[in-house]
């Protein structure tokens, strides 16, 4: 038995207002925890796409390009000016924008913030830190495929 | 007459009105020769009633969708009697809206009127006005144009580089990790639910605390307003609002009808990014200033440093009421007007500087 003027370590309403206070948090988290996952989406499942058919040889004269889609991400099929056939990933190493061939530069151009490539991708003015992710080529007759992971 | 006094005098046995009517019959506005900048702010709100009034019309038609979006807007602007018009009213009210916060903002900067009591107000405007960018940038890709769709990809990429919960943002904002159609679902119910709830709450606050406090006089015209009798709120200051308000109707109205906002052409993700591609002007210091920058400047990518040293700086903006200690004789620190004026020389001059075709 304890005397009556003797103060306990933990009173009665620290004790209670730990509970309080920790049952109210346990409340927000099971509450938010489903809210935060619930705003990410589930990962479709896709299947990889590693070689797709990325277009006609005799429909990408010299010094042009076309985009073409690569999964679900744009890619760029180029044709040099001395006939040279090479694909690289559209996607800007800057900021995502999707970049074009521009036949007067005789190079790869993204319109976004004037970042340029040369015909290897790799990055030769403006912004973009890094090169375009280059892709293997292989010509079947008229065919031009693309591989990933050249 | 008798009806309404009869109706005024129900509702006032019941929820004892008298205070508020004290308090509206006493409020006054100071007078000095700066008091011009005193309607900034009304004149905000006018353009945000506006987009209220716009958005509500629009949403009846308009069809959240990659596959609905663009043809949606094309039947608003071509078929739906006036759908141009409303349309073009948003979008012209929206960038009234940001130009009107901005020469607040800056009205309110250089009068010094963030120093304590009034931090809350700054505060509280400083979120009211990233809420209003965030109007922007969301309401811009509703659309789904191309120029949109390029504008979108390159501001969420620009979140990804957030340290730590970048990648979750990024894939919070898209929706997943491209920009698609669950972008722009995401985006609408951002533009629609989202961001209005946020602003409804921050404007009731920042509105609050100015009628709590009064309007602020700058201490080198405390003199001359002490001097001159103040403008009584009601009726004098709301007419005078009042004309502000349809001058800015009269602008917004002349710019939706000789310069109806263009839809340009469906978003197309595999398509390349169109020459001349810009982002709304009041973005557009921030993007030269990101093209200007090299690849890499001190070992760290170009593009990380530039988007944080506007973090900082936008960091510095919000903390100036604490970080400005004011001067000893009174009125605020030196250095703090100079930074405001280097602040809007360098937006102002920037944006300029980019219509007129000066960054290739």
């Amino acid at each position: 038995m304890r005397a009556a003027n003797e103060t306990p370590a933990v009173s009665r309403r620290t004790a209670l207002n730990w509970l309080l206070g920790t049952s109210l948090g346990a409340t927000l988290v099971a509450a938010l925890y489903p809210v935060f996952r619930f705003v990410i989406p589930p990962r479709v499942a896709e299947a990889p796409v590693n070689r797709v058919l990325a277009g006609k040889l005799s429909q990408l004269p010299d010094n042009s390009g076309k985009i073409f889609r690569f999964g679900s991400k744009p890619a760029i099929l180029i044709r040099t000016p001395t006939g040279e056939v090479r694909a690289f990933s559209a996607v800007c190493t800057h900021l995502n924008c999707t970049v074009q061939y521009r036949p007067d530069f005789q190079h790869i151009w993204c319109a976004c913030h004037n970042g340029q490539y040369d015909l290897q991708g790799k990055n030769i003015s403006g912004p973009p830190p890094k090169p375009l992710e280059a892709y293997k080529v292989d010509i079947a007759g008229d065919d031009v495929y693309v591989t990933r992971g050249a | 007459m008798r009806a309404l006094d009869k109706l005024w005098h129900a509702l006032d046995e019941r929820l004892e009105l008298d205070p508020i009517v004290e308090f509206v019959a006493h409020k006054v506005v100071p007078r000095h020769r700066h008091s011009w900048a005193y309607y900034f702010g009304g004149l905000t709100m006018f353009f945000l009633f506006v987009q209220i009034a716009t958005g509500i019309l629009l949403l009846l038609y308009y069809r959240p969708t990659a596959e609905a979006a663009f043809e949606s807007v094309q039947f608003i602007v071509t078929r739906v009697p006036f759908g141009w018009l409303v349309r073009s009213v948003h979008s012209w009210s929206a960038n009234l809206m940001i130009l009107s916060a901005f020469a607040h903002m800056f009205s309110v900067y250089f009068m010094g009127s963030y120093a304590k009591p009034r931090e809350l107000t700054w505060w509280s405007g400083f979120a009211l006005l990233g809420l209003a960018m965030g109007f922007g940038f969301s309401g811009y890709l509703l659309p789904w144009n191309t120029l949109s769709y390029f504008a979108t990809q390159v501001g969420t990429d620009m979140v990804s580089k957030v340290p730590f919960a970048g990648a979750w943002l990024l894939k919070f904002l898209r929706g997943g990790s491209e920009v698609t159609g669950a972008t722009l679902t995401r985006f609408f119910g951002f533009h629609v639910a989202v961001l209005p709830m946020l602003t409804a709450v921050l404007l009731a606050g920042h509105l609050a605390f100015i009628q709590r406090q009064g309007m602020h006089v700058p201490s080198s015209l405390e003199e001359e307003a002490k001097r001159r009798k103040p403008i009584r709120f009601v009726p004098n200051f709301m007419l005078r609002e009042g004309v502000v308000w349809l001058l800015g109707l009269a602008a917004l109205a002349a710019l939706a009808a000789f310069f109806p906002w263009e839809l340009g052409t469906k978003a197309d993700p595999f398509a390349s990014a169109p020459a001349g591609i810009k982002p709304e002007w009041y973005f557009l210091f921030m993007f030269e200033t990101l093209k200007l920058l090299p690849a890499h400047l001190f070992g760290i990518e170009g593009e990380l440093l530039g988007l944080g040293a506007f973090a900082a700086g936008g960091l510095v903006w919000f903390l100036v009421p604490v970080l400005d200690r004011g001067r000893p004789g009174g009125g605020r620190g030196r250095a703090f007007f100079v930074l405001g004026w280097l602040v809007l020389a360098y937006i102002v001059g920037f944006t300029f500087a980019s219509f007129a075709g000066v960054f290739k």
